[in-house]
């Protein structure tokens, strides 16, 4: 070889072995360094989950009754890896399938299809599963078709029908509770991606609202996944994952499903009773609440909804009825998002006001037929004059005109429409002890928080709708150019931004831009009952595993203290037991055996309902029992329900009724829902066929609507 | 270089058995890549075939019986006087471009992917003239430009053209199939035989320039098959076609990353198994060793490769005259550039071309080809320690 050779073939060799390190090196940075990431992209080639869904926990009452737990049904489902393999790819099956349940071809068939194997905008009820996962028809299939595509399982290949859990609202002595359990449905592709910072599987339901959303978390369990291993063909060769489904925890809350089901009842029937005194009554809510720690025992609104509707899928019609002005909107749980302004139940925080500002609660005070405020007079309620009266008196009869006096005579020392720098605002003030404008914290989704119209309020309202006012010719529709309207306008922009004097007559008598929603209220009036304590209204008491353990509890929560010395409070408590006794809810509370507090409120409302008709008052009773050393805070409000004591008193009547027993004049110990007149303190054992103790609902036997227990096995033959 | 040389031990092992022509190492590293393939061509085939309901050890039986046919082969051309092969040389030069010929015969050449490379053989036996026609052009070229009055003269530029034309037919006729990664391969193995043959420099370069102008050209002007195009593009880009060349790619890159450091077991990768890889008996049959035997099995399958190409270079420069130089430098360019070009496909190195890993893969035609270029490099040290 000649020197050029060598050196030819030395260069050969240095380029030919670099060549080979270089795949040495490739090699070593996909299998070492990149190694987890490409093992993690196998597994997704190779593996498909099958999502088992994990028995959701029970949600109980205090003394352990079921108010949300699971029954069996009947799921018949299709299997696409098993159809596919047919001529016709299963369309013969799919045909017998739906004609045995009475159901639509083009649906089900949409309903096996995965939602890739479909085209662009003609994704619309696919599923969105996987292959592997059964896909379900329905879920509450007659024992009878599902014993046939069992027995027949020949004719129906890749069809099956197994028993599944199926979330339950039993109705126990009438009980609805859609409004505080909530319901579950399927995932969202928003949950899925993880909207609310948690990870589901595709096939998994969700708590949707209420309780059941809330502790979704505890309640729900860990689902059980099986992996399979597939080739290319997507043929099933191993099996590489089998975790069984873990159940959820139960939730034990301060409910109690007596007293939830006569609120309920009482709700809707104080409805009935506005409604045949010719009021439009377009909805209503109830608040129970333990004043001694804030546990809700009660919570309703009205109109309700099924919350068993859920689980076998809402129609369109019924999804659309659920958020419908024409059917009242029954989805808005009214006890903690409607607001309403609170008329004459805010004179209990107008005392504190005035005793703030250094009236006397024991001197007399006129209660003329109308106050004359600036150059406007402003009405005692129907215009009535009643002489001279203690602080006690005008309470219990709810004279408007002595409030007008004293907020008046405030409002002018405060410096009128030029406000001192550091005015007393004692009106304000005694709201904001209250904490009126903030929510109360209780643990369900969505609630308002009300609005406190104060110096700070009026002025950002201002800033924000001035423009619309002083240009209220230009801005506002045909309809609203009424001369009332517009002069309201001028007024609006040439002084929005200020308390003027009828704000502040007007805030006194809980009239006005403030509101508050009802669970709001039985926050104050339990405040009041307790003797000042503002405390965290909770439905959850503790989160029970399924073996009896306690995973959590949940302690009650001071929010804060009025501050208000012994002597108001009893003054309060004297005033609002008058009320029952010789005043506006003495007729409601006529021969009531148990000494109660409470006070009545007919709130004006503005505006008009579709049909052009003027708003009807808003009818509260807010209240607290018994009259010494009180337990109970009970506040139900109708809107457009007419009068308080007539409406919402009698309402609130009846639910006393409940939880003490009484029937008539006696009260019957026996059928008071709490003995010794405490809720349980202790948690409960929970089971399935926990049945309630006896109450005025249930006198005797303990009437309980059926519901199977979901350890009850369904009896399909194989 | 020549002190290099003299401190090789092998130059003084000699024995007089019938193995004595084999270099230890040569021959050790090539029956271990021999013995891993197999496993490997079984491990690729076993589940599928049993799960379609074939006999497992279908492939398995046949690639031991290609193993055995390619050894006695690989014997055969190891104690052949390599003088005698010299003049057998134009007959098989001839037989290879005859079998190229016939190929393009329809209804004797057989398509697959869209290359007409095989030639049917009864019994379900099928011949690959390309691989044949690789035999040919190494030792044709080998032996133009080694006849020389003086060792150490340099080829002149007729030889270097008689030499060009010699590659050129089989080439042309293979472009004509067409296979490109064998053109490619065949192509930069007569480049490096001209270089180590001591040709002109302008020769070396001119050549490159040429390809590389050709390999442009045949992409614009659309000589290149859309099936080519396709495999370049999603050489590039593997995400642009996720069923076709593309997902082979990324598949194959996949299953070799997931072996991690030690691999799933033999026999135990899911991904072979379910055989998400295509042709992974065949052209990706690495992709079986990255995952079932991790980076310590498939890098131990590069260092033996590595091993085979190293030793050959040590023949290839003990040989006293340059045809044994330049038959061996042939069968080193061939090797190196087709393993270069299998490993780095299957790894997302290289674009996706069809050929097979040497003396891994499963097909009787590259296999027999594989050996006797073994057996080429032993005839070569055997003839030569003296």
């Amino acid at each position: 070889m000649n020197q050029r050779s060598r050196l030819s073939l030395l260069v050969t060799q240095i380029f030919i072995a670099s060549l080979m390190f270089a795949l040495f090196g490739r090699l070593f940075y996909l299998q070492v360094a990149a190694g987890p990431k490409y093992r993690d992209a196998a597994l997704s080639i190779q593996s498909r989950d099958v999502v088992t869904p994990a028995n959701r926990g029970f949600i109980v009452d205090s003394s352990g009754v079921p108010m949300a737990l699971n029954r069996v049904g009947l799921a018949v489902t299709v299997d696409r890896t098993k159809i596919d393999k047919l001529p016709d790819k299963g369309a013969a099956v799919v045909q017998d399938l739906v004609t045995l349940l009475g159901l639509n071809f083009d649906d089900v068939w949409q309903r096996t299809r995965l939602c890739g194997e479909l085209p662009k905008g003609k994704k619309a009820g696919c599923w969105t599963g996987s292959r592997f996962q059964p896909i379900p028809i329905t879920n509450t299939a007659d024992p009878q078709v599902a014993l046939r595509i069992v027995e027949r399982s020949d004719r129906y290949p890749g069809i099956s029908a197994t028993p599944l859990a199926i979330r339950s609202y039993p109705t126990t002595l009438g009980l609805n509770g859609g409004h505080v359990l909530g319901y579950v449905g399927p995932l969202t592709e928003a949950d899925l991606a993880g909207a609310n910072g948690r990870s589901y599987f595709r096939s998994e339901s969700i708590g949707k609202a209420g309780l059941e959303t809330v502790y979704d978390e505890y309640l729900r369990g860990t689902p059980g996944i099986k992996t399979f291993i597939v080739d290319r063909k997507e043929a099933v060769t191993t099996t590489s994952k089998n975790t069984k489904p873990i159940a959820g925890n139960h939730l034990v809350t301060s409910l109690d499903i007596r007293l939830q089901a006569a609120t309920e009842a009482a709700l809707a029937a104080a409805v009935k009773r506005a409604r045949g005194s010719g009021y439009r009554a377009d909805g209503g809510a109830a608040v129970v609440l333990d004043v001694r720690n804030g546990q809700v025992l009660a919570l309703a609104s009205y109109p309700t909804f099924d919350p068993n509707a859920f689980e076998k899928g809402l129609t369109v019609q019924e999804a659309e009825d659920l958020y419908s002005e024409k059917t009242g909107v029954p989805a808005l749980n009214r006890a903690l998002q409607g607001l309403y302004a609170l008329g004459s139940t805010f004179k209990a925080v107008s005392v504190i006001a005035a005793k703030d500002a250094g009236y006397s609660l024991s001197a007399s005070y006129a209660c003329p037929s109308e106050v004359q405020v600036g150059n406007r007079a402003f009405q005692n309620f129907e215009s009535k004059s009643q002489g001279t009266l203690s602080m006690k008196k005008a309470i219990a009869v709810s004279c408007d005109t002595i409030w007008y006096r004293i907020a008046y005579d405030e409002w002018l020392r405060d410096g009128g429409l030029r406000p001192k720098s550091n005015p007393n605002d004692y009106f304000f003030k005694a709201a904001e002890k209250f904490q009126m404008g903030k929510k109360t914290g209780v643990d369900l989704p969505s609630e308002s928080s009300g609005r406190l119209a104060n110096r700070e309020w009026r002025k950002a309202w201002y800033n924000q709708n001035k423009d619309f006012y002083c240009n209220y010719k230009e801005r506002a529709t045909k309809a609203q150019q009424t001369a009332f309207l517009l002069q309201l306008a001028r007024e609006n922009c040439i002084d929005g931004d200020k308390v003027r004097a009828g704000d502040a007559v007007n805030f006194s008598i809980g009239q006005g831009d403030t509101v508050v929603t009802p669970i709001k209220l039985a926050q104050m009036y339990a405040a009041i009952a307790n003797g000042g304590t503002i405390w965290k209204p909770t439905i959850a008491k503790a989160i029970v595993k399924t073996d009896g353990t306690v995973l959590r509890t949940f302690q009650p929560e001071k929010l804060g203290e009025l501050g208000e010395d012994q002597a108001t409070i009893e003054f309060l408590h004297d005033a609002l037991h008058e009320v029952t006794i010789a005043g506006t809810a003495a007729g409601a509370f006529a021969g009531f055996p148990v000494a109660t507090s409470g006070k009545t409120g007919t709130a004006q409302v503005f505006g008009r309902n579709p049909n052009g008709s003027a708003k009807a008052d808003t009818s509260w009773y807010a209240s607290f029992a018994p009259a010494k050393n009180p337990r109970y805070a009970v506040v139900m409000m109708v809107s457009q329900g007419g009068f308080g004591a007539g409406t919402s008193g009698v309402g609130v009547r009846q639910i006393y009724e409940a939880i003490f027993g009484a029937q008539g004049s006696t009260v019957k110990p026996e059928l008071a829902l709490f003995p010794n007149g405490k809720p349980p303190t202790t948690l409960p054992r929970i089971s399935p066929a926990t049945k309630p103790k006896p109450s005025i609902l249930n006198p005797g036997k303990p009437k309980v609507v059926a519901t199977p227990s979901p350890t009850a096995k369904a009896k399909v033959k194989r | 270089m020549s002190t290099f040389l003299n401190r090789n031990p092998y130059r003084r092992a000699r024995r007089s058995s019938i193995v004595s022509g084999f270099d230890p190492v040569l021959t050790g590293a090539v029956v271990a890549l021999l013995i891993i393939g197999t496993l490997l061509v079984y491990a690729a085939t076993r589940d599928w075939y049993a799960a379609n309901g074939l006999d497992p050890q279908y492939y398995l039986k046949r690639h031991v019986i290609n193993i055995v046919i390619g050894l006695a082969l690989a014997w055969g051309t190891t104690i052949i006087d390599y003088r005698l092969l010299r003049a057998y040389t134009p007959y098989i030069w001839g037989l290879g471009v005859f079998g190229l010929l016939l190929v393009l015969i329809p209804g004797i050449g057989s398509e697959v992917n869209g290359a007409k490379a095989w030639i049917r053989l009864p019994a379900g036996f099928q011949i690959q003239p390309a691989e044949i026609a690789k035999i040919s052009i190494i030792i044709g070229i080998a032996m133009l430009l080694s006849e020389r009055t003086h060792n150490n003269d340099e080829p002149t530029h007729q030889d270097v053209l008689k030499a060009l034309g010699v590659a050129a037919i089989p080439i042309l006729l293979i472009l004509a199939q067409p296979d490109m990664g064998t053109v490619l391969i065949i192509s930069a193995s007569v480049v490096t035989m001209l270089a180590v043959s001591g040709a002109s420099t302008r020769w070396v370069i001119g050549l490159i320039l040429l390809a590389l102008l050709g390999g442009f050209v045949a992409v614009k002007a659309g000589v290149i098959s859309d099936y080519q195009v396709k495999r370049l593009q999603s050489f590039v880009d593997p995400n642009a076609d996720s069923q076709g060349a593309g997902y082979q790619l990324r598949q194959a890159r996949i299953t070799v990353g997931s072996g991690g450091l030690i691999g799933t077991g033999l026999f135990n990768g899911p991904q072979t198994n379910g055989r998400f890889v295509p042709e992974q008996q065949t052209d990706f049959i690495f992709t079986v060793a990255g995952e079932e035997l991790g980076f310590l099995g498939s890098g131990l399958i590069v260092f033996l490769l590595f091993l085979i190409l190293m030793r050959a270079f040590a023949i290839a420069r003990r040989s006293t005259d340059p045809y044994g130089t330049l038959v061996c430098t042939g069968v080193i360019a061939w090797f190196a550039f087709q393993i270069f070009e299998n490993i780095g496909m299957t790894l997302g190195l290289m674009p996706m071309t069809g050929v097979p890993l040497p003396f891994m893969s499963y097909g009787g035609s590259s296999m027999f080809a594989n050996l006797i270029g073994f057996g080429l490099l032993q005839n070569v040290h055997a003839s030569h320690r003296g």
